[in-house]
């Protein structure tokens, strides 16, 4: 039984890590008070920058950076429009999804059918020999555990720093802190960029390393999950692991199950991912004050110093 | 005291010369200086809409002056930011607190300090601080679960821990019971005391004449005069303040008749986890009498009045009745129908929306009075029922096609109390009738008030302002933690009285003698 | 000195009109410097996107053809839009409605009903607006969100369609390729304009768009669902009941899709095939957005969006421009709009240094 569970929890992780960067980096966006919804976007421009530049340079880190500032560059555009020209977060968020999706499909052309070789994840040398553990915890590639780091990086800093805590302040209530004198725009554009570079950096990682191949909306709606996944799990990165992970395990499912000879219609299992995010979108929301006491009070709400 | 003697060698805490701030729809202040010695308790004065909390702003560098100085102890200074103005040594506490709900106290004052303060030295500070100037709070508790006073107290312990030399406060008693004013003032005084300048900021002249020993009025983003308030009278100073004599609303004659708003027992819990429970109210209000109920914010005004208005209706129906009718659980429209009218205290963004003209303000709760047909919206019938209104309520606006965020906040309210008055109500209920307007259109709304009492209409108004509430009522009752005191005719309590059960101890609460007692009213119509 | 951006006292209804325009400019500007990075002449790029798509009678009714499915869709939107009711999803409910109305294609398949076309019609709604009742469902019984849930059903829709021309609904003589069968003549809608492919549709369109402007600006329901967008505790305060508010807006805008839905596989489709729409659902989005969220300017941001569209199949095969420019310009336009409308509500000011305005204030006092 182990057997065949523990290559289903290491696919899982795999198939998670892109949500984890883009949900922690939306995450940290909307503690500020900023709701950011182009994190479709601005994972198909990591996607597609990143692969673009991998294959151009031949190196495969480069080309996660790239990404990663392709998706703070996407960000920037909504940042400027929402937090200085007053724009509308939710209908500038969309814009920015639909951009995204336009210009990495143009941008993508020439590396539609172009592959990348990829070396595959290093296992660790004698950590990864531990009976179970081993093969479950120390056999991912580079990135997976880069972003456990995130992780902890990111929930010290919001529930520990003082930086942090300034964040939560101006997301719960903007003029308050400016009132106390904190630069708010300032720190919601940092908020917002960071996210950006996020989204790039899952995205890259999916084009670069998961899948590794570049086609014109490959992220299928993992942005948007990103989205879902931040409100699942109450603005608490901890619980932001725990769903993409489990997201991840739905998306896989669909091989698993075919590999096993399940039959059940393919674009079924497909849709799997899309009716659970709905279910547990319904499961959380549904106590009004669950929502009420966890969200960033002035979340979407466009914000004007005198 | 020691400023008389000594004004001339002493170099002022603080002075303001030739300040200006001019935004697109209004000059908030012109020209306005100010001097404030080391010690003084220094009153600015002017009703609402004078330019009080800009000048404030000003000195605490949230916003900038076009033009003018600020002199900091004789030395000319631009503040750039609050943290500036905090190692200055300013500390101020605004009207509207800037504090974080989620975060708890310690949380709440670190935010305001510079450097890195360690949480629990911290909250050791905060205790000391809080013990010496009688401000008791418990520094770990979360703020949404403080009561507005005790969220002051907060507000003004963190401007104490930096030793300020200057503390502004900003209309500092509207959240205040009376008693709790009287300890403020000690602490007030303590810090004065030991060198503190503070600038009082209120539009309350009897407070001002206790606490305060200098002046500064302000009018229309002007300054008016200087005094001391010990040598004026209220009405030497209402007249600087506004210009001519404090209005008084004539009363006339009523009779009382049916009881056309009760409330039998209404118990609500609140869905909201920063709301107040609503236990076991019981209430009557009779046609041809106004009932007062006074209460600071926090203590079940909001969730009361959805009860009322239908906004969040309960889950029974009897505890409501309206016109005989059992309406707990009716919507806003069918309260309507039976003859509710009301208005509430929010003024932009649920009396009226903002961005949208009177004439469509005016549709919002008038539209069942023949505004629409076939579902179609009647355009130049609203448009003339709106341009009544605003004549026969003195409501200063382009017309009916202006938007309702272009009116003064006084102009607003007159038009949103005349809209609901205009629909003749059997019932109508006012919150905050008064809050942020000026005196003019305050004195206009209150007669309106007292005037359709005098035509037979039942009349609820809940206020924090206890002048008020005294100006106008017939009974009043006091609102305090969800619970509701029976109501006391007007002749027979003073403030004094209703300040001890603004703290909830009001004699019987809980007692079935209570209940009897409005029981009692309820029979007599 | 800098420039600062200072609240107006009232909103500008000119920037209202202008601000559209300003923003097809800033996009026709972004074109041209597109074309030359891209080596292209300017000029003639943009003759061959913008013009030479319309320069003929055919292509002014493929301009028409295009331009139907989204005013229809994009008016339903702006219904549920000026209500802050977010459907995301009209590609989802236009999907819906293509397979409701070609299942009724299907199971009538051979007959030549005059009753086929207008069971279509409504199918097509009816299918839109189960699709667009599910968001509707949950956002009133348990506050989900809206817009990630209509937005996860686009997803699920495509992937019911795509079962459906693989599977049970695929055509036996199709050579196995995923479709449905071509849908007979009583079945489709009679073409409007001989020799070019625009059919009856058009006219359903234009009268959506008539009604939503009567719907929108005169009817009470339309003033509720603009007072509960604006200030929804006006709305609770005025006694407007919210959740009507919500299950109109969305099932308005899934009906609209849906018969938008029904119309491509009733116009120039013909049947069911995996992919019904190059994305219609999102650009309506668009072009709700750049038309104001008004009839009128939604009429003219739809013409607007189908040049665009034809433009990208022009580029494609004149200049060897990949279709994807057409997103690509979408997306744009949209920003620029949103960017445009920032002078609606504020000013441009150069703010001067204080001290020369403290002398400007000692000369004028």
């Amino acid at each position: 039984m182990m057997d065949t569970l523990i290559p289903i929890l290491v696919a899982a992780v795999a198939a998670g890590t892109p949500m984890v960067f883009a949900a922690l980096g939306e995450l940290v966006t909307e503690k500020s008070g900023v709701l950011n919804l182009g994190v479709e976007g601005m994972m198909l421009m990591g996607a597609v920058t990143g692969f673009a530049v991998a294959s151009q340079t031949g190196n495969p880190w480069v080309g996660a950076l790239a990404g990663m500032v392709a998706g703070a560059a996407m960000a920037l555009i909504f940042a400027v429009l929402t937090l200085n020209l007053m724009a509308n977060q939710v209908a500038s968020g969309l814009a920015l999804t639909l951009f995204g999706v336009g210009l990495s499909a143009f941008l993508g052309k020439p590396y539609e059918s172009v592959s990348l070789t990829v070396a595959p994840p290093p296992a660790i040398p004698l950590l990864s020999q531990i009976p179970v553990l081993g093969p479950l915890l120390f056999n991912y590639h580079l990135l997976v555990y880069v972003s456990w780091a995130l992780f902890a990086a990111i929930a010290w800093f919001l529930y520990r720093s003082r930086a942090g805590l300034v964040l939560r302040s101006i997301g719960e209530s903007p003029e308050s802190a400016h009132a106390i004198g904190y630069p708010v725009i300032r720190i919601r554009y940092l908020a917002t960029l960071f996210g950006g570079a996020m989204a790039g950096l899952g995205g890259a990682y999916l084009s670069e390393f998961y899948a590794p191949l570049w086609v014109e909306g490959m992220t299928a709606g993992r942005g948007w999950i990103a989205l879902a996944l931040v409100v699942f799990a109450t603005w608490r990165p901890a619980r932001v692991m725990i769903g993409a992970y489990l997201f991840g395990g739905v998306t896989i499912a669909q091989f698993f199950a075919q590999g096993a000879g399940i039959a059940i219609a393919s674009q079924f299992l497909s849709s799997l991912p899309y009716l659970a995010t709905i279910v547990v979108l319904v499961f959380i929301s549904r106590n009004l004050a669950t929502i009420r006491l966890n969200a960033p009070v002035s979340l979407a709400k466009s914000y004007r110093p005198d | 005291m020691s400023s008389e003697t000594t004004a001339s060698a002493v170099i002022p805490r603080i002075e303001l010369r030739g300040i200006t701030k001019v935004y697109p729809a209004v000059v908030a202040n012109k020209n306005v200086s100010l001097t404030a010695l080391p010690g003084e308790i220094h009153a600015v004065l002017g009703e609402n809409g004078a330019g009080k909390s800009t000048l404030m702003k000003i000195i605490y560098g949230v916003v900038k002056p076009d033009a003018g100085e600020v002199r900091w102890e004789g030395k000319r200074v631009i503040v750039a930011n609050p943290a500036h103005a905090r190692e200055l040594g300013i500390g101020m506490v605004f009207q509207h607190f800037s504090l974080f709900e989620t975060l708890t106290v310690v949380e709440n004052v670190a935010l305001g300090l510079p450097g890195k303060p360690e949480l629990g030295e911290l909250g050791r500070r905060i205790t000391e601080v809080s013990e010496r100037y009688g401000l008791p709070v418990d520094p770990r508790r979360l703020v949404h679960s403080l009561s507005v006073g005790e969220r002051q107290r907060v507000e003004i312990i963190r401007c104490l821990l930096v030793n300020p030399k200057l503390l502004i406060m900003d209309e500092p008693t509207s959240v205040l019971t009376p008693q709790a004013v009287r300890k403020l003032f000690e602490t007030l005084r303590q810090l004065s005391a030991e060198g503190c300048t503070i600038l009082y900021i209120s539009h309350k002249l009897d407070e001002i004449q206790e606490l305060c020993t200098n002046a500064t009025v302000l009018r229309g983003g002007e300054v008016t005069g200087h005094c001391d308030p010990r040598q004026e009278t209220p009405k030497s100073m209402a007249r600087m303040m506004i210009g001519k004599d404090l209005p008084h609303p004539q009363h006339g004659a009523a009779k009382t008749g049916e009881p056309r708003l009760v409330l039998a027992g209404l118990n609500r819990e609140s869905p909201d986890p920063f709301g107040t429970d609503l236990k076991d109210m019981h209430l009557s209000v009779h046609s041809g009498e106004i009932v007062g109920i006074a209460g600071v914010s926090g203590n079940g005004q909001q969730e009361l009045l959805a009860a009322i208005s239908g906004e969040e209706p309960v889950s029974e129906k009897h505890p409501v009745i309206l016109c005989g009718a059992e309406a707990g659980r009716m919507s806003p429209a069918a309260r309507r129908e039976l003859g509710l009218c009301f208005v509430p205290e929010e003024r932009l963004g649920r009396g009226a929306v903002p961005r949208m003209s009177l004439a469509d303000n005016a549709l919002l709760t008038a539209h069942r009075r023949g505004f629409v047909t076939a579902g179609l919206i009647k355009f130049s019938a609203i448009a003339a029922f709106a341009a009544s209104c605003i004549e026969a309520f003195n409501v200063k606006c382009g017309g009916p096609q202006s938007e309702a965020k272009s009116l003064s906040g006084g102009n607003l309210q007159k038009f949103i109390v005349g809209r609901e008055i205009m629909q003749k109500p059997k019932v109508l209920v006012v919150a905050q009738p008064t809050w942020g307007v000026d005196v003019g259109a305050a004195a206009f709304i209150r007669q309106k008030i007292i005037d359709l009492r005098n035509e037979g209409v039942a009349i609820l108004v809940l206020s924090e302002e206890l002048d008020e509430l005294f100006e106008v009522s017939d009974r009043l009752a006091v609102i305090a933690k969800g619970r509701l005191s029976p109501a006391k005719p007007i002749k027979e309590t003073n403030v004094e009285e209703i300040g001890v059960w603004m703290s909830g101890m009001w004699p019987d609460a809980g007692d079935p003698a209570h209940f009897a007692q409005e029981g009692e009213h309820a029979a007599q119509a | 000195m800098r420039l600062k951006l200072e609240t107006r006292a009232e909103p500008s209804r000119l920037m209202g009109y202008l601000s559209p325009l300003f923003a097809a400019m800033l996009t026709v500007i972004a074109g041209f410097i597109l074309f030359s990075a891209l080596g292209k002449n300017p000029l003639q790029a943009f003759y061959t996107f913008f013009i030479y798509p319309v320069h003929d009678l055919n292509g002014f009714a493929e301009l028409l053809l295009k331009a139907s499915p989204l005013m229809l869709i994009a008016v339903g939107l702006a219904c549920g839009y000026r209500a802050n009711v977010w459907n995301i999803g009209a590609e989802g409910q236009l999907v819906l409605g293509a397979i409701f109305a070609g299942g009724v294609a299907l199971y009538f398949h051979g007959s030549e009903s005059g009753l086929i076309l207008p069971t279509m019609v409504v199918a097509g709604a009816i299918g839109g607006m189960l699709w667009a009742a599910i968001p509707a469902l949950l956002r009133t019984r348990f506050n989900t969100n809206e817009i990630l849930v209509s937005l996860m059903l686009v997803y699920v829709a495509n992937f019911l369609l795509s079962w459906l021309v693989h599977e049970p609904w695929r055509d036996p003589e199709g050579f196995n390729f995923p479709q449905s069968k071509q849908f007979t003549e009583s079945a489709l809608y009679p073409v409007l304009l001989p020799g070019t492919r625009l059919n009856v549709g058009f006219l359903i369109s234009l009268a959506a768009v008539g009604a939503g402007y009567v719907f929108l600006n005169r009817s009470f329901l339309g003033f509720q669902m603009r007072v509960a967008g604006l200030a929804d505790a006006a709305a609770r305060y005025a006694g407007f009941n919210a959740h009507r508010m919500i299950w109109l807006g969305l099932l308005v805008g899934g009906a609209a899709a849906g018969v938008a839905g029904m119309g491509e596989v009733a116009g120039p489709i013909g049947q069911l095939l995996p992919s019904v729409s190059p994305g219609y659902g999102f650009a309506a989005i668009i072009v709700a957005f750049v038309g104001r969220l008004h009839p009128i300017g939604i009429l003219l941001a739809s013409l607007l969006m189908s040049l665009l569209y034809l433009g990208g199949e022009a580029a494609q095969m004149g200049l060897q421009l990949p279709s994807a420019m057409t997103g690509l310009f979408q997306g744009m336009l949209l920003f620029f709009l949103l960017g445009s409308d920032v002078f609606i509500n504020y000013r441009v000011k150069v703010v001067r240094p204080p001290k020369v305005q403290v002398q400007l204030a000692q000369a004028a006092a």
